[in-house]
């Protein structure tokens, strides 16, 4: 399943870095961080979709505090 | 002028009076310990976000955090005694922050402007006849909306009553306004110009042309371009490089030469420097703009990667037929066999091809008006790549090119001229020829013209057509080579073998109309599909959609491509060569910290300058 989020972050570096981390979460395909929409785009397995986005939302807290995953 | 948020007013604050705080402690007689003290004052208010993030975020791991090295190199000036550098650099760095997030928050701006095409309301006609207003998102299909001159369409629909012209500039990037009356179709983000308009909305909000545009360029960023990933991978590495240089560089030399406090200085310069935002932010903002760009004239790119891929075609294989030729047929002449009726053939072949809509079956149909409805049309049977069989008033119809006379075993009769042939047979016997001719667009010359001019070394035409029909528009329009008499699949061979044969770091290019040619378009480099407006396959299956069927906006879309890597390759060169002659300046002395940060925010806020150039396109259409 993709699903995009709006996902506020305010350097372009920080945004690449959150999408690294992400891609590393276990049962994510694949992760894309759009700096210039403020996006975020998330395949990840179906069965655990829910669980693997709060461990996203937690993954994009600690990289980068100061942003912020509309979930 | 763009007014600045709130957290950006609280920020131009901070450094204001930070910098009224500096100078008045520079003026004040005060030395030694009390001086520091003074100096941490405005140090504070400038800086502490950014000692703040940094000891949070060496906490959750993140070392090379460029709040980090800020942080680090200043607290690092106050320990060596260098109290106004320290402040001045917080203070300046917070500055160059101030005017990239502004700079960054702008451009996002104007693209949303170019792509204000979201209408804001629907006037839904109410079972009483009046009129209320509805979010276009909630309006159901098959509702009635009523749109007022200067409103834009909210929904894709027909027209019921009234005629108007509309406006569609917005989505195709063309000033000539489009004609339309009862029966005719409209797409949402038009503008109406001039008569009120009834329409029955055929799609939902949600899928409708609007939003699907919307959603393609909102998206196209997250497909990122070779450039783009190089950038991001760089700077994983160069910032762990420049801090071990800048460690190697405060403890080696002075064990050999002295003059520890020196090097140490000159080591936090390095850190400064080793700050990688300005290389990251750069490049994708400049694809973002050329997307933007390219999108103001009609020209939907899916992708980063495809407006890459763009600039380095240097094979554009055509399809012809509604491509670089107008794709509507008129029927030339007939050509009976025996005593046969030449009107009767004619008929016969209207009928069988009654239910098809490919451009040469309208065009038998417009010749033969009325033919299907005087008589019996069953069995109808599509043979692709050949054409249709049908049983019409108990007579077996085949119509098609000559490939279904040679399926029936029979001979191909000699043609002359250039026309497009449509042969006939009935009862498995030669029945005649139908002639037709189709009419090369009018820019289509001057299109392939542009794209040698703009770098492309081959133009190949492709088409199902008889080789005479296909020689005489490709020498009509100076395409380098063409092949003719091509079914669906020899097509998807035949740029196949182009793909294996091309040089390496070059693309091959399809331009198609999208309508049956999905799988080469999915199999080439990149895509192209024009005429798309309405057409919802071609979106599908292309990488970049032309939403016009101009094929010069090929050429436009190719110049686009190219200025956007040209800017580009400027920034990726500009940061990194000031980020570099600024690192060898500062290991032999010759850097302030400033110049440092000048590197980092400085550059970054100029490369950001320099990227919003790839949204200015009027030039290039």
């Amino acid at each position: 399943m993709k699903k995009r989020y709006k996902f506020v972050v305010d350097c372009a570096n920080c945004a690449a870095k959150v999408e690294e981390a992400v891609k590393k979460i276990d049962g994510v395909h694949d992760a894309t961080v759009n700096f210039m929409a403020q996006k975020l785009v998330l395949d990840a397995d179906d069965a655990r979709f829910d669980e693997i986005l709060q461990e996203v939302a937690a993954t994009a807290r600690k990289i980068e505090p100061d942003s912020e995953l509309y979930l | 002028m763009q007014k600045l948020t709130k957290k950006q007013r609280k920020m131009l604050l901070r450094i204001l009076s930070a910098a009224v705080l500096l100078i008045a402690v520079r003026l004040l007689p005060v030395g030694g310990l009390a001086a520091a003290a003074l100096y941490l004052v405005p140090y504070a208010v400038v800086g502490w976000d950014v000692l703040f993030k940094a000891v949070r975020n060496i906490r959750n791991g993140q070392v090379f955090d460029e709040n980090f090295l800020m942080a680090l190199a200043t607290v690092g000036a106050f320990a060596t005694g260098e109290y106004a550098e320290a402040v001045f650099v917080m203070l300046f760095y917070q500055t160059g922050e101030l005017f990239q997030d502004y700079a960054v928050g702008r451009s996002r701006q104007s693209i949303a402007a170019l792509m204000d095409i979201r209408p804001d309301v629907a006037n839904v006609e109410t079972e009483d006849g009046s009129l209320e207003e509805q979010d276009p998102e909630d309006v159901a299909v098959g509702a009635v909306v009523v749109v007022k001159p200067g409103e834009r369409v909210p929904l894709d629909g027909v027209v019921l009553e009234g005629t108007s012209s509309l406006d569609t500039a917005a989505l195709t990037g063309e000033s000539v306004p489009r004609d339309v009356g009862p029966g005719d179709a409209v797409i949402s983000g038009c503008v109406n110009q001039s008569g009120l308009l009834r329409c029955r909305v055929t799609r939902p909000g949600s899928e409708s042309t609007v939003a699907k545009i919307l959603d393609l360029v909102e998206n196209a960023s997250e497909k990122k371009a070779v450039s783009e990933q190089f950038i991001t991978r760089f700077a994983r590495y160069y910032t762990p490089c420049v801090v071990i240089a800048a460690a190697a560089l405060a403890v080696l030399p002075p064990l050999f030469l002295g003059g520890w406090g020196v090097w140490f200085h000159r080591a936090l310069i390095f850190l400064v420097v080793s700050c990688p935002c300005a290389l990251v932010i750069s490049v994708p903002l400049s694809f973002f703009g050329g997307i933007g760009g390219a999108s103001k004239c009609g020209i939907l790119v899916k992708g980063s990667n495809y407006l890459e891929a763009l600039a380095k075609t240097e094979t554009v294989v055509f399809d012809k037929t509604g491509t670089l030729t107008r794709g509507t047929f008129t029927v030339t002449g007939v050509d009976a066999a025996g005593t046969l009726d030449p009107e009767q053939v004619l008929a016969w072949a209207a009928a069988a091809e009654h239910w098809s809509d490919h451009p040469i079956a309208l065009s038998l149909r417009a010749a033969s008006p009325g033919a299907a409805e005087r008589s019996m049309v069953t069995n109808v049977t599509e043979l692709a790549g050949h054409g249709v069989r049908a049983t019409v008033d108990g007579r077996s119809v085949c119509v098609g090119n000559q490939r279904i006379l040679e399926s029936q075993g029979l001979p191909v009769p000699e043609l002359r001229g250039e026309s497009t042939a449509v042969y006939v047979t009935v009862d498995g016997a030669y029945a005649g020829v139908i002639r037709i001719s189709d009419l090369v667009k009018s820019d289509a010359r001057a299109a392939i013209a542009d794209l040698r001019s703009s770098g492309v070394k081959r133009t190949v035409m492709l088409t199902g057509d008889t080789e005479a029909a296909a020689r005489a528009v490709a020498a009509q329009l100076g395409v380098d080579e063409f092949h003719a008499g091509l079914l669906p699949v020899d097509k998807v061979e035949l740029v196949e073998r182009l793909l294996a044969k091309k040089k390496p770091g070059t693309a091959v290019a399809f331009v198609g109309d999208g309508i049956n040619d999905a799988p080469v378009l999915s199999r080439s480099d990149i895509g192209i599909a024009m005429g798309a407006l309405g057409s919802d396959a071609a979106i599908e299956a292309a990488d970049i959609v032309l939403m016009d069927d101009k094929p010069s906006k090929i050429a436009t879309a190719m110049r686009i491509s190219r200025k956007t890597l040209r800017i580009v390759r400027q920034n990726i060169v500009f940061a990194l060569g000031v980020k570099g002659l600024v690192l060898v300046l500062a290991a032999f002395g010759q850097a302030a910290m400033w110049a440092a940060v000048f590197a980092d925010v400085g550059v970054a806020f100029l490369a950001i300058l320099n990227a919003t150039r790839c949204l200015r396109v009027d030039a290039l259409q």
